[in-house]
């Protein structure tokens, strides 16, 4: 008898997933098991039970790969090239396939006339569907003259395909918050996205480059469930960016206990101490680093993991503004994590121990009373002659 | 004279009361000019004295210094009885000075606790620990001379050895800062010596071990210029901070100056203290004693004491006095007129 445990999957997911093999082209080349595997990763970084995996999974080779446009602003093509290493070798086949790239300056196979008219294709054919992700950040100053593609400037681009954008993505620091482009002096007036584009929604996706996961993830939840995953306040992904770096640190234990590398290459250093002391802003930085790590390199195959402090890279004020060595301040210690106050309840007494103390200092009393009415009574004192007697 | 027995017990419970009165009074009155009468000169400072500074603005409350200094000192964790529920044993979280622990870091909090450094909906952070007093409390009240001031460093040092565990130490110290072993049947009294009593250590461990140098290390003068050189700054000018001890080879780090408060705790309170501290909130706030003189309780109760006490006059006085009274008494009684 064939019991499939209740919540264990859907069975209509189950069905529809056993028609994957003769999607083999979709799947970039994965095997079903590896495919499968992936999407359940995905929901996992999404902080999604596996079996939302599925229903990713499902979506992913549903058919209706949704229009992705990708404008680079100001930017290094970092995040472009941490996306490329994500997953070896079959992310960007899998990118290229459950989304539909349909302009990305680096990737696209196009290039000059033929690239921008096919993005205007799409964006006309896709107008109110497709994803816009910028990278890099906007420069606005002189009437933007600063980032210009195709002879015109890249802040009216983002500007009118932002109108017809089911969703927008601020992918790395410069487009999310200015990054290095807007520290000072900020020649070109570089804005981040959600500033030049106030009245929309814009998912921030911040870090010099962010993890690819957290962009994927990001993007499969759109695919999959048709909105975007939970924001914080700063519009960033809550299951990315909801921790500090130092809560999940594999150094914070040093940290607790007070060992901290005072120098690069010390006997600390060496032993895998705590960079605090260094300049380490993994307590004011908000990002998932430890836990997910880059490029799947295993545990530690992350700034920290590889002996250098965390810069800050995502967090605004922090990465590209405080100098590298100067100390973070702590965000975790703000009452009421737990220390003392300056004056702190002492114990306080049990009602019980109350009573019971209680009782015998009522007893003792009443036995030293009753004692003391007795003591004249053994008879005459001896020195004292009663007065008849003399 | 003619007294019974139950007449004298009377007068003499009258006269000691009135004796009692007249010394509370005096005590009370130590605050006014009349108690500079009968304070002796105050003890100054040793020339090399070393001392700690104590920064608030500084201290992240990562209590490095906590877990520093139990392992420089050989002490066991400590968890009270209100951190049972979750503390399996694993944390070291003392709420306050004990027979385990020589320094803590406490919280002051108010209201949403959303600022730093900040009085109202604040928070802050202070370091407990001895604070070394120029003329300490413990010192003058010990019977037996088990604490003692290091005539080079004035550090406050406590010697087990002579300690008869009378705890009046405990109790005089208006920081609260000696503490018994209440735990242990063989108990001792334990305090911060600056590590002067952990070999191989040239600067205390608290001091070694603090990431930004809220605690720093060095001569209790150096000290008192670093903290003055930090007051006479412009809040949010930067500053390199330095760390571990004063004038070691040790990297600064760059931080701007925080709003303090206007004076340098220990520089006047109480006689003087080799420990300094700056704070961003009244140290009112941070539980120090704030509303104290500045002369140390011991020159005024040593005052009185040693002039009373001075050639033992004073109990010769009373001597011959009670003598003189027996003796008349005695001969306005002779036996033969018992009967």
């Amino acid at each position: 008898m064939h019991a499939e445990p209740a919540g264990f999957g859907a069975a209509e997911g189950a069905d529809r997933i056993g028609d994957l093999d003769s999607y083999r082209n979709a799947l970039g080349g994965l095997t079903r098991r590896q495919f499968l595997k992936y999407c359940t990763g995905v929901a996992a970084t999404l902080g999604l039970s596996p079996e939302l995996g599925v229903r990713i999974a499902n979506a992913a080779v549903s058919g209706a790969r949704p229009p992705v446009i990708w404008i680079s602003a100001q930017e290094c093509t970092g995040c472009t090239e941490g996306l490329l290493r994500s997953y070896h070798p079959t992310l960007e086949t899998l990118i290229l396939d459950q989304i539909s790239l349909d302009y990305h300056e680096t990737l696209c196979a196009g290039a000059g006339h033929q690239a921008e008219s096919f993005r205007e294709q799409s964006v006309e054919a896709n107008w109110g569907n497709y994803l816009l992700v910028v990278d890099g950040a906007i420069p606005t100053k002189d009437g933007g003259i600063y980032c210009q593609i195709a002879g015109k400037t890249v802040l009216d681009t983002v500007v009118r395909l932002a109108d017809g954008a089911r969703a927008i993505i601020a992918m790395g620091s410069c487009a999310a918050w200015g990054g290095i482009p807007s520290s000072g002096p900020n020649p070109t007036g570089a804005t981040p996205v959600h500033e030049v584009l106030a009245d929309k929604t814009v998912v921030n996706i911040p870090g010099c480059p962010p993890n690819p996961y957290n962009f994927l993830s990001t993007v499969l939840h759109f695919v999959a469930f048709g909105s975007l995953p939970a924001l914080d306040s700063k519009n960033r992904p809550r299951f990315a960016y909801g921790r500090l770096i130092h809560e999940n640190c594999e150094r914070r234990p040093h940290f607790d206990a007070g060992r901290f590398a005072r120098e690069f290459g010390d006997e600390g250093h060496r032993q895998g101490w705590c960079l605090y002391y260094l300049g380490c802003k993994g307590p004011e930085t908000w990002a998932n680093c430890p836990a997910i790590g880059f490029n799947d390199g295993g545990s530690g195959s992350w700034p920290v993991g590889t002996g250098h402090p965390c810069f800050g890279c995502t967090e605004q004020g922090v990465g590209f503004t405080k100098s590298i060595h100067s100390l973070a301040s702590l965000q975790t210690v703000t009452p009421p994590t737990a220390f003392p106050r300056v004056v702190e309840e002492q114990g306080g007494a049990d009602p019980a121990a109350i009573a019971v103390a209680s009782g015998i200092v009522g007893a003792a009393v009443g036995a030293g009373a009753v004692l003391a009415s007795r003591l004249g009574k053994h008879g005459p004192t001896p020195e004292r002659p009663p007065e008849d007697a003399k | 004279m003619a007294l019974n027995r139950r007449d004298f017990l009377k007068l003499a419970t009258v006269d000691g009361a009135v004796g009692a009165a007249a010394a509370g009074s005096t005590m009370l009155a130590a605050d006014t000019a009349s108690a500079q009468l009968l304070q002796r000169p105050p003890r100054p400072m040793p020339e090399e004295a070393v001392g700690l500074l104590y920064d608030s603005t500084l201290c992240i409350g990562c209590r490095a210094c906590q877990v520093a200094c139990k392992r420089a000192n050989g002490m066991p964790i400590d968890i009270p009885e209100t951190y049972e529920a979750w503390n399996g044993g694993t944390w070291d979280t003392p709420t306050d000075l004990s027979g385990d622990t020589l320094t803590v870091i406490q919280v002051y909090q108010d209201g949403t606790m959303e600022v730093k450094d900040r009085e109202t909906d604040g928070f802050a952070f202070i370091k407990r620990q001895c604070m070394h007093c120029t003329d300490a409390s413990c010192i003058s009240v010990c019977p037996v001379s088990a604490m003692t001031k290091d005539p080079v460093t004035g550090v406050v040092t406590h010697h087990p050895d002579r300690c008869i565990g009378c705890r009046y130490c405990v109790l005089a110290c208006p920081f609260g800062v000696p503490r018994y072993e209440f735990d242990n049947p063989f108990g001792q009294i334990q305090k911060c010596q600056l590590c002067t009593n952990v070999p191989d250590r040239d600067i205390p461990a608290c001091a070694d071990v603090c990431p930004t140098g809220a605690t720093l290390y060095g001569r209790t003068t150096d000290l008192q210029q670093e903290a003055e050189r930090r007051l006479g700054m412009a809040p949010g000018e930067t500053y390199r901070f330095p760390r571990g001890a004063l004038g070691d080879d040790r990297a600064s780090h760059e931080a701007p100056i925080a709003h303090y408060q206007s004076a340098v705790y220990g520089e006047q309170i109480l006689g003087g203290t080799q420990v300094r501290m700056l704070a961003g909130v009244p140290f009112a706030d941070l539980g120090m004693p704030h509303d104290v003189p500045d002369y140390s309780y011991a020159s005024i109760t040593e005052g009185i004491q040693h002039t009373l006490y001075k050639y033992f006059i004073a109990p010769a006085v009373l001597l011959a006095g009670l003598v003189y009274f027996a003796y008349k008494n005695a001969r306005s009684h002779r036996p033969e007129d018992w009967d």
